[in-house]
């Protein structure tokens, strides 16, 4: 009896072994089809669609080696290539064209009433010298500036590589370094003229009218006319924002980023492309565009007539504030 | 000439940072510069995976269209390199590398960041093959003496695959298709402008 029963053990026991194994057979076969290693991983496309940029973390103490893939890379290399030398070669070769057409066209704005020959102070030494201080940087700012949009496909090939990187070398301490008077100028433009540069109603009048540029009319105007202060808020605004992102690039990841950095350079390099061709609209008419212009930041003083002819309501407030025309001197 | 191209299989890369350690070694990196590196994506979590990345040597590559000097160069085998004479160090190859890849000696306040450093796919740079100015400058030039980059030779999963783009991207196909998936070859599409179809 004992026998028997120890046999149906087997046997029951055989029949549950063989039953587990028939069913445990095809979740065996199944396996290597249900495992999927790639299911939950990673994948580039969807990465770079949710975040424009891929970001781990890695091994190395430098964390910005992290950033996997930033590709937008690629959008600013054709700002760069392509169009910041549209926009700079349309703003300043089209400015010099303008002006040319402009010179031939209208000439020398004249001295319509001769000179006087009494002088009357216009700008005093230390407005001088802050002007010729800001306008030398910003010359050398400008060459050496555009020699980085520009230089390479204009000059690189013709002067040979060797000399263009001596020279591009030499642009980029000048351009960095003279940086620093530039921005001291601008400051002091800033606060020293901002008196005379608050737009008013005599300046609407004033551009209504060509600003004497355009015909031959004299708009009245206090010490500084509309053009002026266009020019003062351009050197202001612009010089400002050309300040702080060249800054933001000269130290880098002082709050920035690498895509920070790609947008101060594109508001740095297109700001500065504008501010060019606005300051070659100035040196103008500071210049070959106006009798009597230039002596006014050469020498600081200017002939009554033309202060009559171009700021007569500046003028009269001079008068006004020394009848006897004090700051007014005969020439020798 | 073969297309040169570098592909990271992240499915085989395991982490161990034995590329990065075979370049540093190999061309005498300064400190503070790895010309390769490993990042880990979704570390710890389920999928994670590891990317060794370095300069892909980019078809119009960005770093030589905006290099104001022109420092750049493409040889013919596809291999970017860059002229340490020429360059400047001002920095816009850095802003426009989709990778990361470009490097300086320092830190670069003042725009004094030093000459620009980055793989050279093991190909030196412009001086005379295998001279001591090249060596210095660029490290070892591996592919003058017929030899692949070390970082992908001695990748010890062959994970990271270098080589002719064609050869090493049927390689990549086939692993695919035999073990049946393949988290795709990392920057391919930003480098090269086309990718693995598998």
């Amino acid at each position: 009896m004992a026998k028997l029963v120890a046999h149906m053990r087997v046997i029951a026991g055989a029949v549950a072994l063989a039953f587990m194994i028939a069913m445990s057979a095809p979740v065996l076969a199944q396996q290597p089809g249900m495992v999927n290693p790639t299911a939950d991983a990673v994948k580039e496309q969807q990465l770079l669609q949710q975040l424009k940029t891929i970001q781990g973390r890695g091994t190395i103490p430098d964390v910005r080696s992290y950033v996997l893939e930033h590709p937008v890379g690629r959008n600013w290399q054709q700002f760069h290539s392509v169009t910041l030398r549209w926009i700079g070669g349309i703003a300043i070769v089209g400015m010099l064209a303008l002006l040319v057409v402009f010179y031939l066209a209208r000439g020398m704005v004249r001295l319509e009433s001769g000179r006087s020959g009494r002088k009357i102070v216009r700008f005093n030494g230390f407005e001088r010298l802050v002007h010729w201080m800001t306008a030398t940087c910003f010359i050398i700012l400008a060459i050496t500036g555009l020699n980085v949009t520009f230089g390479r496909p204009l000059f690189a090939s013709t002067v040979g590589s060797e000399a263009f990187t001596t020279w591009a070398e030499w642009a980029k301490y000048a351009h960095n370094y003279l940086s620093f008077p530039f921005t001291i100028g601008v400051v002091l433009i800033f606060l020293m003229w901002i008196g005379g540069n608050i737009p008013n109603a005599v300046d609407v009048e004033w551009f209504k009218r060509g600003g004497g540029i355009v015909g031959h009319d004299h708009p009245p105007a206090y010490r500084f006319n509309g053009g002026q202060k266009a020019i003062y808020w351009i050197v202001v605004l612009g010089g400002g924002a050309v300040a702080i992102t060249g800054y933001m690039l000269m130290f880098p990841f002082y709050g920035t980023t690498i895509d920070t950095m790609q947008y101060a350079q594109m508001i740095h390099a297109v700001v500065a492309m504008l501010f060019v061709a606005a300051m070659l609209g100035h040196i103008y008419i500071g210049t070959i565009g106006m009798e009597g212009a230039f002596e006014a930041m050469g020498e600081g003083t200017v002939d009554v007539n033309w202060a009559k002819e171009h700021h007569r309501l500046w003028l009269e407030d001079e008068v006004a504030r020394s009848p006897k025309g004090a700051r007014t001197q005969p020439a020798e | 000439m073969a297309r040169m191209k570098f592909l990271c299989d992240a499915d085989r890369c395991i982490e161990c940072n034995a590329c990065v350690t075979a370049c540093k070694n190999e061309h005498d990196v300064p400190w503070g510069i790895n010309r390769r590196r490993v990042v880990t994506l979704n570390d710890g979590k389920p999928g994670e995976r590891s990317v060794s990345m370095a300069c892909m040597h980019c078809t119009d590559a960005p770093c030589a269209a905006v290099c104001p000097v022109n420092c750049f160069y493409t040889t013919a085998d596809a291999v970017v390199l860059h002229s340490k004479d020429l360059c400047i160090g001002c920095g816009y190859c850095f802003y426009a590398c989709p990778f990361g890849a470009p490097q300086y000696p320092k830190v670069g306040n003042f725009g004094s960041r030093g000459k620009m450093d980055k793989c050279t796919f093991c190909a030196g740079g412009p001086d005379a093959d295998g001279s001591k100015e090249e060596f210095e400058k660029y490290g070892n030039n591996r592919l003058a003496e017929g030899k692949l980059p070390l970082c992908a030779e001695m990748c010890s999963t062959k994970s990271l695959l270098a080589g002719d783009g064609d050869v090493i991207a049927q390689i990549y196909k086939e692993r695919v298709s035999k073990r049946g998936y393949g988290s795709g070859a990392w920057g391919w599409q930003t480098a090269y402008k086309e990718s693995i179809a598998t």
